[in-house]
């Protein structure tokens, strides 16, 4: 009979197999990672790397890594098809412009901490009559001050926090 | 283009290199290495596709990211771009958390200093009183502002 020399494999082919109508073997390298049930995900890997070089690329890696590369090719191929140019370096780029702002944000806070201590060290509070006498010339100026001091850092400018750090 | 001066696709792929060969600006012979990785991980006639689908004038940009993602999996064959991402994604949470903390820093340093400044008795000059009075409402109508941000 015809069936007894046909491997189990073949007779549910994996997406890899099915899409490249070839027999699926029963040590088929994508079987495990591009089940039947999910052809779009073979489809799209196989459009922006080619079967070749996934193969390969699998076979090059210890099985234990395998799932974890074919999620992160199947990632790439789906932002390189929606984004033929930049593909996945565009959010690359967008995630490292945020670092950029936020390290910034950090920096300024970090500054502002120190310039509150420095002030603190400077006009420590001694009597009463040290409060009245500060009261009286710099609640004007400190009231402003405070305001910027306390602004939330992301909705400052520039020139809000640098007027507070070195007025 | 010559035999002698193929880009460094044609000359990889060992065949003439076509005067109109649209490999040829992106992938320069003075850069064999470059296309290497791309013709590891993309193959030549997929990148060959991905850059006659882009407009012209963008097939530069497209072409050196195809290159970075190619360079990329050939650091990290498992992770390839994505490791590169979850790490800046890491990199922004943690750059987060030590903002939180520097803001709390703030608010406590600015909550033991306000302490140390309890308004006094009324005496002589009431404009003065008042004026202190409502220094130390504007701070905690500053501290509940970022509390709430919190």
């Amino acid at each position: 009979m015809k069936e007894s020399g046909r491997k189990q494999g073949a007779l549910s082919p994996c997406a890899a197999c099915k899409l490249l109508r070839r027999r699926c073997a029963h040590d088929c390298v994508f079987a495990p990672y591009f089940p039947a049930d999910q052809p779009q995900k073979f489809a799209i890997v196989h459009r922006v790397f080619g079967a070749s070089n996934v193969n390969k690329m699998l076979q090059e890696l210890p099985e234990p890594q395998r799932s974890d590369a074919v999620s992160s090719m199947v990632y790439e191929a789906n932002a390189r098809v929606r984004d033929p140019v930049y593909g996945c370096v565009g959010a690359i780029s967008s995630l490292q412009q945020q670092v950029d702002v936020l390290q910034n944000q950090l920096a300024l806070a970090q500054a502002e901490v120190v310039h509150m201590r420095l002030q603190t060290h400077q006009f420590p509070s001694t009597s009463s009559s040290a409060i009245d006498a500060a009261g009286n010339d710099n609640s004007r100026g400190c009231d402003s001050h405070s305001r910027r001091s306390y602004f939330p850092l992301n909705e400052v400018d520039q020139t809000d926090v640098e007027d507070s750090l070195w007025s | 283009m010559s035999s002698f001066s193929r880009c460094a696709a044609c000359k990889y792929l060992r065949r003439k290199c076509p005067q109109d060969c649209i490999l040829a600006p992106y992938f320069p012979s003075s850069n064999p290495q470059r296309f290497v990785c791309v013709h590891k991980i993309f193959g030549a006639s997929n990148v060959t596709k991905m850059l006659q689908q882009v407009p012209g004038h963008l097939r530069a940009e497209a072409a050196e990211c195809i290159s970075y993602e190619a360079i990329a999996r050939v650091q990290d064959p498992v992770y390839g771009c994505v490791g590169i991402i979850t790490q800046l994604q890491q990199q922004i949470s943690q750059i987060h958390s030590e903002i939180m903390k520097t803001k709390g820093e703030m608010i406590a340093h600015h909550c033991a200093h306000s302490q140390h400044h309890p308004p006094p008795q009324p005496q002589g000059d009431p404009s003065w009183s008042i004026s202190l009075h409502q220094q130390q409402q504007d701070y905690s109508q500053s501290d509940e502002h970022l509390l709430r941000k919190y």
